[in-house]
Formats: structure tokens, sequence, C-alpha cells
């Protein structure tokens, strides 16, 4: 962590440094010690708030939707599969800026033709196809991790009388989540990222903001490295959690028998 | 030594058959095993002895032929039925135990989610049990921090927790260092002294000798052979039970 405080120290230096330089730096349009300046960096942190609760929420839906999808894809039913197989396909099939249009734009449409009024804010529209999207891949994580636990364990969990879904809370899920970790972690990064998707619908996170800056400003190189580093800082805080969960479930332990 | 044998059958096999593809793992086979009865089930790999123990508790399910099991017919709606399965305990060569868990919370979990009990006696039956299988003190610890005698003997708890009617063996030892087995044989032998109905697969004579009522050989997914265990070691009838026996005794 030390290193990587230093990195973004040596990079904030070296940027900060050119301004005065050579003059293609204009680090005014941010600089909190000026009327303006602060008024700026409130506006584009206050994304911070849309971000992640964005990315959260998405995350949550797409974790409990993922499971949803996994579970009858570990079926023996040909049938059960098969639905898994197809949502699997379908849904990680569609760029997510296509999704989003047709969710925010095209939903409320069929709501309508259905004697529905219902409306989808940006805020949802972008909740919604995030965690939809996302789904998909972490489905697929779950499926892997719940078939990589051993077939005794299962046949053990018989035997002592479980039925189906205590096994599954019990037993598989437990193990499985802790060899998961990771990839769910980059799942979750992930979306953080893809919600910068949410600014071309109108909502204002991150993204949205900063592009608001850069118009009015004319400093998008100051104002999008700005943002880039707020992103930074947001995955950064995701590592260290997803590292401390994995220390305290005790993820890097191998599994005996 | 010939324990009392009760009259009442725990488990009867008739006619059962079994294939995995081409292979037919059991084929047609008759098998009676009366209540408090210890059977131990010898044979060369791939003659279809673990496939016949799993079929009794519905871990495989058998294709031909019908299994009773104390009084119920296994069906796969009985298999679903989550008292008749803790009825029937298992003990695998792997254990099996549940890695996530300590050794407590393995033993408890049977007795908590499918008897329904409570915590305070669930622990005091669990404690009781790791007593019995002389590791009382390993409870807090998680099965990788146990050497695979001491894991197995907690899977052997596991699996007495849930006051099973019928134990079921799978080559229990088979999975062990050579300096473990009898440990562990030992708590099934003082097992079997109880009297439980046991059906045990294994290749260890010795512990066959002293603790079975009956021997089976088992080859190409048939029975081949079965008689008590004098007559079977002093006397195969069959020459392919004769060969197995040399082989494995002759160590």
């Amino acid at each position: 962590m030390k290193s990587r405080i230093l990195l973004l120290f040596a990079i904030f230096l070296f940027t900060h440094g050119c301004s005065s330089s050579s003059g293609t730096w204009g680090w005014y349009v941010i600089d909190p010690s000026t009327k303006a300046g602060w008024i700026n960096i409130k506006f584009l942190i206050g994304g911070f708030y849309a971000t992640i609760a964005l990315s959260l929420i998405a995350a949550v839906l797409s974790i409990l939707l993922g499971l949803l999808v996994a579970m009858p894809g570990i079926s023996d039913n040909k049938f059960l599969r098969a639905i898994n197989r197809i949502y699997v396909e379908f849904v990680r099939a569609i760029p997510l800026l296509p999704m989003l249009f047709w969710v925010f734009y095209g939903l409320p449409v069929i709501f309508k033709s259905m004697g529905l009024n219902i409306q989808i804010d940006a805020f949802w529209g972008a909740i919604i196809t995030l965690a939809i999207s996302d789904s998909a891949f972490t489905a697929e994580i779950f499926r892997a991790g719940i078939q990589s636990i051993a077939r005794g364990q299962t046949e053990a969990a018989q035997t002592i009388g479980l039925n189906y879904f205590q096994t599954m809370r019990y037993v598989i899920l437990p193990q499985a989540l802790r060899r998961i970790l990771p990839p769910l972690a980059n799942q979750f990064i992930y979306i953080v990222k893809m919600s910068a998707f949410a600014s071309v619908i109108g909502m204002q996170e991150l993204t949205r903001r900063a592009n608001e800056i850069v118009v009015t400003e004319y400093r998008p190189l100051e104002i999008y490295t700005l943002l880039i580093f707020e992103y930074l800082i947001l995955v950064i805080i995701i590592s260290f959690g997803v590292r401390w969960l994995e220390r305290k479930l005790g993820s890097n332990e191998s599994a005996g028998g | 030594m010939i324990n009392d044998v009760n009259s009442i059958p725990a488990v009867t096999m008739t006619n059962v058959s079994k294939s995995f593809g081409d292979f037919k793992a059991l084929n047609d086979i008759n098998l009676t095993v009366m209540n408090g009865e210890k059977v131990v089930v010898c044979g060369p790999s791939g003659s279809g002895k673990s496939t016949l123990v799993r079929c009794i508790n519905g871990l495989e399910s058998h294709e031909n032929g019908s299994i009773n099991v104390i009084g119920e017919e296994v069906t796969p709606r009985i298999k679903q039925n989550a008292l008749f399965r803790s009825k029937i305990g298992m003990v695998f060569q792997q254990f099996n135990l549940f890695p996530h868990l300590t050794v407590m919370q393995n033993l408890i979990l049977g007795p908590m989610k499918t008897l329904g009990m409570n915590k305070k006696d669930a622990l005091k039956r669990a404690e009781a049990l790791l007593e019995r299988v002389q590791i009382p003190e390993q409870s807090e610890k998680k099965p990788s921090q146990l050497s695979g005698g001491q894991q197995q003997r907690v899977a052997i708890a596991r699996a007495l927790c849930m006051e099973p009617k019928i134990m079921l063996f799978d080559e229990p030892t088979s999975a062990l260092d050579p300096e473990m087995i009898s440990e562990v044989l030992d708590v099934i032998i003082d097992l079997a002294n109880e009297g439980i109905t046991m059906i045990v697969v294994t290749h260890e004579m010795g512990f066959a000798k002293k603790a079975a009522d009956r021997m089976i050989f088992m080859d190409g997914g048939k029975i081949v052979e079965q008689n008590d265990p004098e007559n079977f070691f002093n006397n195969p009838k069959t020459d392919r039970c004769k060969t197995f026996l040399d082989q494995i005794l002759q160590h």
C-alpha cells in the first residue's frame, strides 16, 4: 500500500510540476485555494455519492441475480441447465451501452404498452443495466466456484440428512465463496468503472460531473486526470476491503478434502 | 467372534443391478443384512464394493431390483427424506469433513439442522462422541489441523451424531498413513461391539477377522462368495476368492 501511495504522490508531483514550467497544464481549475477551483472540486467530488451508490446497489443485485442464475446451471436437469446457458450467453453478448439505452429509453415503452406507468430514472436505469449485464459473469463465477467444491462434500452433507438448500447454505456456498472472492472483487471493480456509462443518460456521477466542468472550463486534461484518480481511489479501497475479507475468511488457506 | 444377530433384516437387496455406461458395477445382487450384523465386503478394485454401499444409502441410484433399508424401500423420493438418510451413517475413504467448520461445528450441523436439536443438546451429544473416539481436546480445531487418523475419527463421530441405525464404511482406512490405521480400526471395532449394524468395505483382513459376522467377496459386480470369517479365510470355495486372499494376505 505504501508503495501505491508513493506512486500516486509521484504522479501528482509530476503533473503538478509540469504546470508551472510548460504552461500546458492549468491546475487552477481545480485549485482548492481559489474560490472557483474549490467550487469545481466540490462539484466533481460530489459525484462520488452517485458512483458509489450505483456500484454498490448494482453489485449486490448482480451477486443475488448471479447466484439465482448459477443454481439452475449446476442442476442435473437439462432444461434448467439450458435456462442458465441461454441467460448467460445472451446477456453477456450485449454491450453495456446499447443495453443501457434499451433499458432507459426502451423499457418504459414496453411498460407503457402493457398499460403500466413505470418511469425509469437515470439512477435505476443504470443500476438495472449494470446488475443484469454483470450478473451473467457473476453467475459463471458462482457456477465455477460451486463446481470446484469436491463431490464428497455434497455426499457427506446428504448422509447427515441435509436437504439441497441446507447443503448449499451451510456446506457448499461458504466454501465456494472463499474461492470466488477474488474474481467477484474483479467484477465489483468492473462495475465501478462501467458505472461511468451512466453519465450518458444524465446520471450525475463522477464522469458526468467531469464532463460538465470540462464543457464550461475547457480544461479536459486536468479534469479527466482528476477523474482517473477518483476511480483509482475507489478501486484501491475495494482492493483493500477484499484483501481484508479474504484474510478474515481464510480464502488463502487451501481447503482440504 | 460371532455376535448375536437379530432376526430382523436391516438391509435387503433383491436382484439389484447398476451400470455406469457400459460398465456393469452391480450385477444382480441379492443380499440380506440382519439387524446388528457386521458385514465386511472385500474384493478387487472395480468389483462394485463401493457402489454396493452407496446404493444402500442412495448416493447412487440402482437401476433394477429393489433395496429395502430399515423397512423403507429406497426410492428417489425416500432419498429426499432427511430423517431416512440420517438413519444410515456413512464414513468415506476421503473423510469428507467440512473444511470451513471446526470439528465441533462438523458434528452439530446434522443434529441441529436435520434433527432439529437445540445447540446445547447437540453440543452435549457431540462432546460425548468426541470422547468416545478419543479426541475430545480437538473440538475447536479445523479438520486441516488434524492428522488423517483424527479426521477419520471425527468423521465417524459426525456420522454417529445422527444416531444412525446402520453404519456404512467405504474403505475407511485406505487414505490413511499406515501408523494411523489401527487408531481408526479400534474405534470401529468398539462400535461393532456395541451392536450397531455395520457394512464395512475394507481390505484390512485382521480387522475383518476380529469384527465381522460375515465376509462377502465381490468380483465383477457380483457377490462371488460369502461365509463366516473362519471358513472364509480358511476354506475359500472359489478360485477367484482364493487368489484374492492369497494376494492380500501374503504381506
